[in-house]
């Protein structure tokens, strides 16, 4: 365990490395410089912009000296918005993404769940078939596009919620709604699945033998092994969620980190785009590694210091 | 005393007559007759699709995508490109069935071209996926080892990075157009194929077929494509299916933050994005159609894909 954990982790420090170099000088492979813009600055001042951000010294100390402050945590200033630092952005900004990306993992693993397990219980009822037909519809229908028609329905039409900003959790149904739909979709058929192939295991016939209630045989027994193929998918869920935030807060006006990054995007802030990234990245990779972590404490039969494929 | 009673019914000769039997005169056609047709693995596969309604119906409204992209814009009743500032956002009207923009374009013809690059950059992805994932894959699974190694060390690295942000990363680097969406999505896209495809030739290089090619001195690359890819075709082409929405998805969310499909051009991500700031108005229409048919593209392929799966899948084939 000890020595693949280690090796997971050496894994996981070379992917970031490759993540920031790919930024790095994909960005500084770009022609012009970020100051090339409709702004009228004399030459003097362009050159203490430059030197400011030093843009003068050669690539490869710039290289240098941007991992070094990747290592401190420290992102960089942000070349539109002055005064700021990419620092200050993410402080600001990612607590609200936090809490919209958490909520919306809570909310499609709970109802994807419970949607798998009456879709298997019921298997070829009534029930499964229309559950498993949300299901389809939630990986078909991009979120973005949920987003805007649940913006127009029910924020619009009804004026039921309202539509943009993020202030009480009447402002959180929306956004949640449209990112959980896809994850809860994935969530579901994946545990209807697994859960039809636990339910014809020996070891529930003899919890049914011994007059358990069917209640305590789904939850108790049958959902512990039936939910690890879930627990593999989670850090690509979480991913999809993460990077769903982008277009779900620019459309409902959220102001998290996401509406940073594509307002970073739109304006070419080059260093917020890096430094945004180079964040997700990182967060991502690591949520990656704690699943698997996760599976290997989940499921005893797996053996994580085995080498594999071979 | 019972042993005589036994010997009475066991020993009974029934009746039986010569004339009940007749001899068969030989057939030559018969005999040599198959009762039933053999059945190819490709041909099974395809009638167990058939049975497949959801399936069936991904692949009839496929059909029928494609070909109102093909002959869409040719069929409305109003030309691609004008724009009549008087038929601003009119809702869908015998003439312009999809209603019209805010520049007075026709949002009918402008759907279907957006079909039309949605499509082929699904399409492109696919392709460029199978392409570089089967060589590689096959490569590393053929070659195992030490090759096998590295070449999957180097993929887990790119396996680790978060796909959509690469995209959006290359995509900002690039010029923003067709070409740089698609190179944004191969970039770390084929990483799936590559892991599959070696999983299914790792297991299907011991099999005694194979010995026997190499025992003949068969090339390595002759065996890879004529013995290893097409046992693995199966996976492959479900691969594939499903990269299909998966790109189109990405190629509307890129279109979508703006970093996509740049006008003139309109793909279906990029005409959502445009109707966004009209919603609140009322003009439905410029929103709900691009996204119908979002939706719908993706939902046949994966509807497609997933039956496919069930088809194509040795295991379940009686």
């Amino acid at each position: 365990m000890a020595t693949y954990l280690i090796k997971r982790f050496f894994a996981m420090i070379v992917t970031l490395w490759l993540i920031i170099t790919l930024t790095f000088f994909l960005m500084h492979a770009l022609p012009g410089s970020p100051f090339n813009d409709e702004r009228n600055t004399s030459e003097a001042v362009q050159k203490n912009l430059i030197a400011h951000f030093n843009l003068d010294q050669p690539v490869s100390v710039q290289y240098i000296e941007y991992l070094k402050s990747i290592v401190q945590f420290d992102f960089g200033p942000s070349i539109k918005k002055s005064s700021q630092t990419v620092n200050d952005l993410l402080g600001r900004g990612f607590p609200v993404s936090f809490e919209l990306g958490m909520v919306t993992l809570v909310v499609a693993i709970i109802s994807g769940i419970l949607l798998g397990i009456v879709a298997a219980l019921k298997h070829n009822g009534v029930i499964d078939y229309l559950a498993m037909t949300i299901a389809v519809l939630g990986i078909s229908v991009p979120n973005f596009v949920l987003a805007t028609m649940l913006i127009q329905q029910v924020a619009v039409n009804w004026e039921l919620l309202p539509v943009a900003t993020w202030k009480s959790w009447k402002h959180m149904v929306l956004p949640t709604l449209a990112l959980a739909t896809g994850p809860m979709a994935i969530i579901a058929r994946l545990t209807r699945s697994s859960m039809l192939e636990v339910l014809t295991q020996d070891y529930i016939l003899t919890a049914k033998a011994k007059g358990l209630t069917p209640f305590k045989i789904v939850f108790k027994h049958a959902l512990k092994n039936a939910l690890l193929p879930v627990v593999t998918v989670l850090g690509a869920l979480a991913a999809g969620i993460l990077t769903g935030t982008f277009v779900i807060e620019k459309i409902f006006a959220i102001p998290g980190m996401g509406k940073y990054f594509v307002d970073s995007i739109n304006n070419r802030d080059y260093p917020v785009i890096m430094g945004t990234t180079i964040f997700y990245s990182a967060l991502l990779i690591f949520l990656l590694f704690l699943v698997d972590v996760a599976y290997g404490i989940l499921d005893p039969r797996i053996k994580l210091h085995k080498k594999e494929g071979r | 005393m019972e042993a005589p009673k036994q010997q009475d019914t066991s020993f009974t000769q029934p009746n039986i007559l010569d004339e009940w039997f007749v001899p068969k005169k030989p057939n030559k056609d018969e005999a040599e007759a198959v009762v039933r047709p053999s059945v190819s693995y490709w041909k099974d596969a395809w009638y167990r699709l058939l049975k497949n309604k959801l399936a069936m119906i991904g692949l009839v409204s496929l059909i029928l995508l494609v070909l109102m992209a093909a002959f869409g814009p040719i069929i409305a009743p109003d030309s691609a490109e004008t724009t009549v500032l008087q038929n601003q956002n009119q809702p869908p009207s015998s003439e312009h069935w999809f209603g019209t923009d805010e520049l007075g374009r026709d949002v009918f013809i402008r759907t279907w071209e957006g079909a039309r690059i949605s499509l082929f950059v699904g399409v492109m992805a696919a392709l460029i996926d199978f392409i570089i994932g089967v060589a590689y894959g096959g490569i590393a699974g053929y070659k195992g080892g030490r090759t096998d190694h590295y070449m999957m060390r180097f993929v887990e690295i790119l396996y680790g990075l978060p796909y959509l942000l690469v995209v959006i990363l290359i995509s900002v680097v690039l010029k923003p157009g067709l070409f740089s969406i698609i190179i944004a999505l191969s970039i770390t896209g084929w990483v799936g194929m590559a892991r599959m495809v070696r999983g299914q030739v790792l297991q299907i290089k011991n099999y005694e077929f194979v010995l026997a090619s190499q025992t003949f001195g068969t090339k390595t690359s002759r065996i890879i494509r004529k013995n290893l890819l097409p046992n693995t075709m199966g996976p492959i082409i479900v691969q594939m299916t499903l990269t299909v929405p998966s790109a189109i998805f990405a190629e509307a969310f890129l279109s979508f933050l703006g970093i996509g499909i740049q006008p003139p051009f309109a793909s279906w991500g990029s005409m959502a994005n445009d109707a966004l700031p009209v919603i609140l108005s009322g003009d439905w229409w410029r929103l709900f159609f691009p996204a119908f048919f979002i939706s719908l593209t993706m939902f046949s392929f994966n509807v497609l894909g997933d039956g496919l799966q069930d088809a194509l899948d040795p295991k379940l084939r009686r």
